[in-house]
């Protein structure tokens, strides 16, 4: 599942929003030295394995109590996990929440959470699921397979009209659920499914006895928004709800019952609060950050993270760079077919007439070739991004195809691509088609995204080198997505995605011919071309393959058709800059999902507020 | 003078020429108005070249004292060179003295100012250390003292028109209104307050938002500064109609109409050229007001675009990324904004003071 990743994530459209925070991951960072590695007892390693009765066991250690205070962009809108579409809202819930699988951080790879362990079984038709005993509720009640079995049908159920639905929808069939006993359920796919338990992240397991009667009620939607009491908000996370401050602050507090304990038997989260300050601004967020308010800072831009390595403060700081994440920029041009006629717009039969041209895979080809990635990772990103040639980042070190070449600039092959394309250049060095046109079209992109309209200009310049007149045009997101969505009336567009999970299913509504962010080209009955008929093919045999390397294979076949067809102009996939004050122990941050709170149960402070 | 104690426009400046706030503040405009219309002469370097080796590079310091010949009347530079391990700190290449050199030509053929002799050229790759820029550079190694020139002269000169273009039609609506009278003048000035009340800055973004995406950056903001004047003719309408209306009722003017002069008559030869002075400083309060509208548009992004400078989005560019602490020569857009603002002002606050008397 992707994303239109905006810097502002007021701009995030609700419903793409979600699908940004769903993942958690994190890339294999050096860790402190004084720190022991993070690793999760796994029920799948060769280390004891707890039993389904013990609480799980982390292989940490920290040191109780303390208040960790960290920013949210914005005010969230609801605590409600089955409606928590916008990012602010998410970050707290997945703290007050937990669910029955995790993807650790590290490794990338599913880990046991609240089931103690699982089995494919049927195919890949069947999951069995083995839940943990013993683990309570924050207000104390007892947690069993019908509390799971509750959250698939709330979830599922069309009226409340969840957001998560469509996660548990496969080939077409909504996930069926079966208890066997009070601690063990089977989820039935109604075909084999590849991507298996790691649906299930993500997904917070709700109390039943809590929220039965509003479901039957039908008010479930109204259930746990910002102005709850601290009691009626109950879960399986780390914190539970302790109070909201409007337009200043959200506490959480130690949820007493949480199922999980250090090496030395002391129940986790270490942390007595959590505290989450609303600080709109990235520059006061950073000020406040530098001045010991805040903790943890997520999200850092370039400039902001050089400015912190340059900062007097810069010993009692723990700044990491993470390398390339998930989300990666492109340019693409419009290859919607366009209604033709006499009652077609002057500006879509001026766009029409240049499609030729973006249809035409060498120029695609020649466009990319003559874009200087090198400069844009210097200039627009400090040197903190990675140039990439399909839109798996080395981030995604699971399912990247490494056979795959970086694009190099080159003025000359970019030439000789367009000459074979039948374009030819002017006296005055302006390219023209084969009908003398001239060359020259018009590039959208957020007025909102600074790093976007800088790398529009360097593109601009790197394309008029090749005779091309390039005309950035920055426009409102949401005028924007219009355009790109609605009326097609643009010619191309600078934008970038953000992946929700490595797993090649996160991208499926991107290169799937049908899907909602194919945005080259949307709306598709049937694939337009034979490349991304292949591409469907691949992506339906890989949902249904369970065999990881063969799937591999499948997908790294994917790359390559993306990488020599280039409905997307790949760039660069920046890096994930974070910080964290010296004091926070445990410091572990990921690539995925929130990248400083993933492992929140385990962070510690090093001296007490 | 047409008639004692009310001077006109004209002589009210050429009357009292020992003001040296006047010439001070002319002789400032006229030079920056030459300055920017002799961009393509004096900057040393296009508007949108890029030179990617030198982003944020600080203004170079010219030297008088060569290392080998001594001190000397022709300015030096030493080429900058990134210091080791860092993005934007740059440190003088001592080792490499170049001459300024002047009138020099350049590959397109064009003469141009400013440069060194090994003259270099390109956006990319080359590490041409030649290159001179007086004012620093941007992000993407931009001269920023030949984009503040070209800037310049979009701004200056977009400013200058659309006041012209308001002051025009205000001049005429509230000529009207006060000469005429009555309902013509009850309607004008209704008309008046209602411009006067429109928000602006929504309706210029309603206006941009229908303009198709293909259409030249220069038309663009044409059409966005003609509409700005438009909408701005309102507050110097009402003033000129209040003073056309009080000049109607004067005796010279009576005395005029009972020597049967005619309206186009009594307007032109008797009352405009009282109120000539009134519309002056209309004029010199309303050419930076217009610059500042447009710096204003440019800076929400809804004027020029780049790689198209303006002040405005010069100073855009200035204002992020913590430039007042990191590179501090991006905001040489807003002293060169002040100068230009502060002298209009001060051209407005002399023609005040000699233009008095029509108030009485």
């Amino acid at each position: 599942m992707t994303v239109f990743n905006l810097r502002a994530p007021s701009l995030i459209p609700p419903c793409l929003a979600l699908t940004a925070v769903l993942a958690v991951w994190c890339s294999p960072t050096p860790l402190l030295a004084d720190e022991p590695p993070l690793v999760l007892a796994d029920a799948h390693a060769s280390q004891p394995q707890p039993t389904s009765e013990t609480p799980l066991v982390v292989d940490s250690r920290g040191r109780a109590g303390g208040r960790l205070v960290v920013p949210l962009a914005a005010e969230p809108r609801t605590l409600n996990p089955l409606l928590a579409t916008d990012r602010p809202s998410y970050t707290v819930v997945r703290r007050l929440h937990a669910s029955l699988v995790r993807i650790d951080g590290l490794s990338h790879r599913t880990v046991p959470a609240l089931a103690v362990s699982w089995q494919v079984l049927d195919g890949g038709r069947r999951l069995r699921l083995h839940l943990r005993r013993g683990v309570r509720f924050s207000d104390g009640e007892p947690f069993d397979a019908d509390d799971v079995l509750f959250t698939f049908q709330v979830y599922l159920d069309p009226a409340v009209a969840s957001p998560n639905r469509d996660l548990l929808i496969v080939a077409d069939q909504p996930v069926a659920i079966e208890k066997i006993d009070s601690h063990l359920v089977d989820l039935v796919f109604a075909a084999p499914y590849a991507v298996g338990e790691r649906l299930l992240d993500g997904l917070a397991i709700l109390p039943q006895h809590r929220l039965r009667q509003a479901y039957a009620d039908g008010t479930l939607g109204q259930h746990w928004g910002l102005d709850s009491a601290a009691e009626e908000v109950v879960g399986l996370g780390p914190f539970r709800f302790a109070g909201y401050f409007p337009g200043e602050r959200l506490e959480l507090e130690r949820n007493p019952h949480y199922w999980k304990t250090d090496l030395e038997a002391q129940p986790l989260p270490y942390l007595d609060r959590l505290t989450f300050l609303l600080v709109a601004n990235p520059e006061t967020r950073l000020l406040r950050f530098e001045r010991g308010e805040l903790h943890l800072l997520e999200g850092l831009s370039s400039e902001s993270f050089q400015r912190l390595e340059g900062s007097r403060q810069r010993s009692s700081l723990d700044l990491r760079d993470l390398g390339p994440g998930l989300s990666y920029s492109f340019l693409f041009f419009n290859l919607n077919p366009l209604p033709q006629g006499p009652e077609t717009g002057e500006n879509l039969a001026a766009i029409a007439a240049k499609q030729p041209w973006f249809e035409n895979r060498l120029f695609r080809q020649a466009v990319s070739a003559a874009i200087d990635r090198d400069s844009i990772i210097r200039l627009v990103y400090r040197g903190k991004a990675t140039a990439i040639g399909s839109h798996v980042t080395s981030g995604n070190k699971l399912w990247i195809n490494e056979r795959l070449p970086i694009p190099q600039r080159s003025v000359g092959n970019a030439r000789q691509l367009l000459r074979r394309a039948g374009f030819s250049w002017r006296a005055d060095g302006t390219l023209q088609d084969d009908k003398q046109q001239a060359v020259r079209f018009t590039l959208v992109t957020s007025s909102s995204n600074q790093q976007r309209l800088d790398m529009a200009t360097i593109v601009q310049r790197d394309l008029a080198e090749i005779g091309i007149d390039l005309r950035v045009v920055p426009l409102e997101f949401r005028a924007l997505i219009e355009r790109l969505t609605h009326s097609f009336e643009y010619e191309a567009s600078l934008l970038a995605l953000g992946g929700g999970d490595i797993d090649p299913n996160g991208s499926l509504n991107v290169w799937q011919s049908s899907g909602g962010n194919h945005l080259w080209h949307l709306g598709q009955k049937q694939p337009a071309t034979p490349w991304e008929a292949e591409i469907d093919a691949l992506l339906r045999e890989q949902l249904v393959t369970v065999d990881m390397a063969r799937r591999k294979v499948l997908y790294d076949r994917l790359q390559t058709i993306v990488a020599e067809q280039l409905p997307f102009i790949f760039l660069v996939s920046p890096n994930t800059l974070v910080g964290a004050r010296r004091e926070v122990g445990n410091f572990a941050p990921s690539i995925l999902g929130h990248p400083t709170l993933w492992n929140v149960d385990r962070l510690y402070l090093r001296v007490k507020d | 003078m047409t008639h004692a104690g009310h001077p006109s426009a004209a002589e009210s400046i050429t009357k009292a020429p020992r003001d040296h706030r006047l010439w001070w503040a002319a002789g400032c405009l006229l030079s920056l108005y030459g300055l920017v219309l002799l961009a393509p002469f004096l900057a040393p370097y296009g508007a949108e070249e890029q030179d990617r080796t030198l982003p944020y590079a600080p203004p170079m310091a010219l030297h008088f004292h060569h290392p080998d010949h001594g001190w000397q009347l022709r300015p030096m530079i030493y080429p900058l060179r990134p210091v080791a391990g860092t993005y934007d700190q740059y440190e003088e290449d001592r080792r490499r003295p170049l001459e300024l050199s002047f009138w020099i030509r350049r590959e397109d053929g064009r003469r141009r100012l400013l440069g060194t002799s090994s003259q270099g050229d390109s956006s990319r790759g080359d590490s041409s250390p030649s290159r001179v820029h007086l004012l620093g550079t941007d992000g993407f190694g931009r001269d920023i003292f030949s984009r503040l020139l070209f800037a310049g002269r979009t701004s200056l000169l977009t400013g200058l028109l659309a006041a012209l273009l308001s002051l025009s039609l205000g001049t005429l609506v509230g000529a009207l209104a006060g000469y005429v009278g009555g309902w013509v003048d009850a309607l004008l000035m209704r008309g008046c307050e209602l411009l006067t009340a429109l928000p602006w800055l929504y309706l210029l973004l309603a206006v941009r938002a229908f303009l198709p995406l293909d259409v030249d950056p220069e038309f663009a903001l044409a059409g966005t500064l003609a509409l700005i004047a438009c909408l701005g003719w309102a507050a110097p309408a009402r003033l000129i109609r209040g003073a056309v209306a009080s000049l109607r009722q004067r005796d010279f003017v009576r005395a005029a109409a009972g020597f049967g002069a005619s309206h186009a008559a009594l307007l032109g030869r008797h009352i405009l050229p009282h109120a000539s002075g009134l519309i002056v400083i209309q004029l010199w309060l309303a050419v930076p007001r217009y610059i500042l509208a447009e710096v204003t548009l440019s800076f929400l992004g809804l004027g020029l675009v780049e790689p198209y400078g303006s002040l405005g989005t010069l100073l855009a560019d200035g204002l992020r990324q913590q430039a007042f602490l990191a590179h501090p020569w991006l905001l040489s857009p807003a002293v060169a904004l002040i100068l230009v603002v502060l002298s209009y002002h001060q051209m407005a606050s002399v023609h005040e003071q000699r233009a008095r008397p029509i108030a009485h």
